[in-house]
């Protein structure tokens, strides 16, 4: 890293990250008191249950409802229980589940064995997830020459996995190094993940096992093709953010759109289960090294990216302390931000600059995720084209890690084949040409830029005093982010959120929690 | 009569910018396909000034090529229909003409678990950058997500003291949709509350035609903007007020 351009205090910067961490200590004492239903399908689904029954419902949803009460002890005790007990594997003993076996009235295993199986079962998720992180390292070592600088991210959206399959494949000849399968609307909501390949879908596909496996296959064959590792991302976010989380880790997904407050703010999501999920889902990112995505952006689509930059660089500070929290690296936090301001303000490209700048020099280690401008874009395709060309320019000139390519007909249609390759070049022409301007260029001292990202750093920290005198639990309920209010006990799926059991077990958890070095 | 043609650099020279993708792979066969495809759309002197490939098997092409055709500007007739107000303007007029905040409920009720429709006008977020009703500062929006019953709304929008609801149906197999939607009106009148509100249906399969019928205020369908239901209430409200 080179030294700061801007010249901005790592005195403020330290402080920031402090009233950071006290802002999410309290939730950290919150989370692990308490448990959720997704929680626990998570663990179920990492000791091996899969499948659906009769009527659709996946068999760790059916294991849940046969629980009831009694997800506080931690659903996998029975699950391993009924393995013992039956003497079967996972996969006859989800059929029989599926069949209408109930396991939650079982005669107990002595506890030995059920520890010596467990040990058995987490033995066996490790190293499948661990022979993906390998795969992926001597991939991404053996084409490390083929990627682009940023990574360049396009992505896909058909509603049916096949058809995605064509798009991502072509997107990945065209220049890809990323492909994003964007999910069909309100599968956020959906408490359950849905099973097998999808070909419907609303303005995407379903995010399911299955679709992940295909797409991954898909990707894997045209990568050998052109000699390049094509990383695949799926969005962990909503009611199953650990599930899919878990998902990806054994379909070796690369990233994830998660973030710690995306689903409180702007899918009403509760609080508590948000926070409780969020946390088990980026341990399981964190140990099969997904890197994941923030969504700051949405900040700036909802409010003025000029007057709101601060909520960006505070959320960026938050995230970055409930993904510490979870055990997860910086390497893996890939910090999201926006270029979103109002292309008719004048000097509108120096504030971006400037924003772009600082979020590099407070997250040095951190692969911070550049989205484009989506806001301001219009029917005018060569404005946007214009636009989205100082959008890279940014990009490449403050180092940013992971480039979401703008497409020139946002705001018209889903993108045409030629706007995904008109995104490429338009990259690909600013990545060369100005391939090593950020080491050879210095800003005025107190110029525009400097105080631009001073008063921004400022404005932030004075914000996080602020939530961190409240509480982030009153914080979000009085309306300080995103000028919403979500009541703590209001939203989706408080429901399905348990208090943790004195004999609570969970030995998934506690092996990832050992293995992450979490307290 | 006014002839026109689309201008280049001269009066009436016709000149049109095309550019498309075919999906077959980049070389001379291909470009000769993409000049005589311009042909057939009817251009003349067609020149294929790009070709780049997109995969093996897509080729994109920029062209350019002259037209005959012309059209009688004189004989073009449009309906001026009014525009919706946007985030600001129906911001504005509830300030001014309501000169209070209104309420607006909404749900996807009975069986449909679809809530992307009312998810699109209410939720914060609101869709392809056109702001949720919940964004609105004049406006407090409740979305009350999926799967709520037809009673349980009603009942719901008397206690938020609710100015208009908004009834979301997504799924319409077997007419689901009509009996549920009926239903809900029964319902109101019932209880005497039909003129109380305002009640609007949505979906993608709504009509404002069948919402009419059905005996609501307005239907809206797709490619509605959360916009277009906001100066609908505020417009209704003040029509209401005048009464």
């Amino acid at each position: 890293m080179n030294r700061s351009k801007l010249d901005l205090d790592p005195e403020k910067i330290d402080y920031a990250r402090e009233i950071s961490k006290k802002i999410t200590q309290p939730v950290q004492d919150y989370i692990s008191g308490h448990t959720t239903v997704s929680v626990e399908r998570t663990t179920l689904r990492m000791l091996g249950a899969d499948g659906i029954d009769a009527n659709e419902v996946p068999v760790p949803n059916l294991i849940i409802q046969q629980l009831k009460d009694r997800v506080g002890e931690g659903a996998a005790k029975f699950y391993i229980n009924a393995l013992l007990k039956k003497g079967l594997t996972p996969s006859a003993l989800n059929s029989e589940i599926a069949n209408g076996l109930d396991i939650s009235t079982l005669e107990w295993a002595e506890s030995t064995q059920i520890e010596k199986k467990a040990a058995e079962l987490v033995q066996s998720f490790s190293s499948r997830v661990k022979e993906n992180v390998r795969f992926r390292n001597e991939k991404l070592t053996q084409f490390n020459s083929s990627q682009s600088t940023p990574l360049l991210y396009l992505i896909v959206a058909t509603g049916n996995i096949y058809e995605d399959v064509k798009q991502a494949q072509g997107a990945a000849i065209q220049g890809a190094d990323v492909i994003a399968v964007i999910r069909t609307t309100g599968q956020s909501l959906l408490d359950y993940v849905p099973f097998g390949p999808t070909t419907e879908g609303f303005g995407g596909t379903y995010a399911t096992q299955e679709n992940f496996k295909i797409m991954r296959k898909a990707l894997d064959e045209v990568g050998e093709k052109i000699g390049k590792y094509i990383r695949l991302v799926n969005y962990c976010s909503g009611l199953c953010m650990p599930e899919i989380a878990v998902m990806g880790a054994l379909e070796r997904l690369d990233m994830m759109l998660n973030d710690s407050m995306y689903g409180i703010l702007f899918r009403d999501i509760n609080m508590y289960r948000t926070f409780v999920d969020q946390k088990f889902s980026r341990m399981v990112n964190s140990f099969a090294e997904i890197v994941i995505n923030t969504g700051e952006d949405n900040y700036l689509t909802t409010s003025d990216a000029f007057e709101k930059a601060y909520t960006v660089t505070a959320s960026q500070f938050i995230n970055e302390q409930f993904a510490y929290e979870s055990g997860m690296p910086a390497r893996l936090m890939g910090l999201g931000h926006a270029f979103e301001m109002n292309p008719e303000m004048k000097n509108g490209f120096l504030f971006e600059m400037a924003q772009a700048q600082m979020a590099r020099e407070i997250f040095p280690e951190a692969p911070l995720k550049y989205m484009p401008p989506t806001k301001y874009m219009t029917g005018d395709i060569f404005k946007g084209y214009a636009m989205n060309t100082l959008f890279n320019f940014i990009a490449k000139s403050t180092n940013q890690g992971i480039l979401l390519l703008g497409m020139l007909t946002e705001a018209i249609h889903t993108p045409f084949m030629q706007d995904r390759y008109l995104g490429v070049a338009n990259a690909r022409y600013v990545l060369n040409s100005m391939a090593d301007f950020a080491d050879d260029i210095e800003f005025r001292k107190d110029g525009i830029m400097q105080t631009r990202a001073k008063d921004v750093l400022d404005q932030s920290i004075s914000f996080l005093e602020q939530i961190s005198e409240k509480g982030l639990f009153n914080a979000i309920e009085q309306r300080l982010f995103a000028e919403v209010a979500r009541p703590k006990n209001g939203g989706k799926g408080l429901d399905g959120v348990y208090e943790k059991t004195d004999g609570y077990y969970n030995p998934m958890y506690s092996f990832l929690e050992r293995e992450l070095k979490i307290n | 009569m006014q002839l026109i043609k689309p201008y280049g650099d001269t009066l009436n020279d016709g000149a049109v910018q095309l550019s498309f993708t075919l999906p077959v792979s980049n070389g001379a066969k291909a470009i000769e396909a993409a000049i005589q495809y311009t042909k057939k759309l009817g251009f003349t002197e067609v020149e294929v000034v790009n070709a780049h490939p997109l995969s093996d098997d897509f080729t994109f092409f920029v062209v350019y090529g002259k037209t005959s055709m012309a059209i009688d500007y004189d004989k073009i007739v449009v309906e001026e229909i009014e525009k919706p107000m946007d985030f600001y303007g129906v911001n504005s007029y509830i300030k001014e003409h309501i000169q209070r905040k209104i309420a607006v409920i909404g749900a996807c009720t009975g069986t449909d678990a679809h809530t992307v429709g009312i998810d699109a006008i209410l939720n914060m977020k609101g869709w392809e950058q056109h702001y949720g009703l919940e964004r609105y500062p004049m406006i407090d929006a409740y979305n009350l997500g999926a799967q709520i019953l037809n009673e349980d709304l009603i009942r719901l929008a008397v206690e938020k003291n609710a100015d208009a609801i908004l009834v979301s149906q997504v799924v319409t197999q077997k007419d689901v949709h009509i009996h549920n939607l009926t239903n809900f009106i029964e319902l109101l009148e019932a209880d005497g509350l039909r003129s109380r509100f305002i009640v609007l249906a949505g979906g993608p399969r709504i009509s404002n035609k069948l919402a009419l019928e059905l005996g609501f205020d307005a239907g809206f369908g797709r490619g509605t903007y959360p916009e277009h239901v906001g100066s609908f209430i505020a417009k209704k409200m003040v029509e209401k007020m005048m009464r």
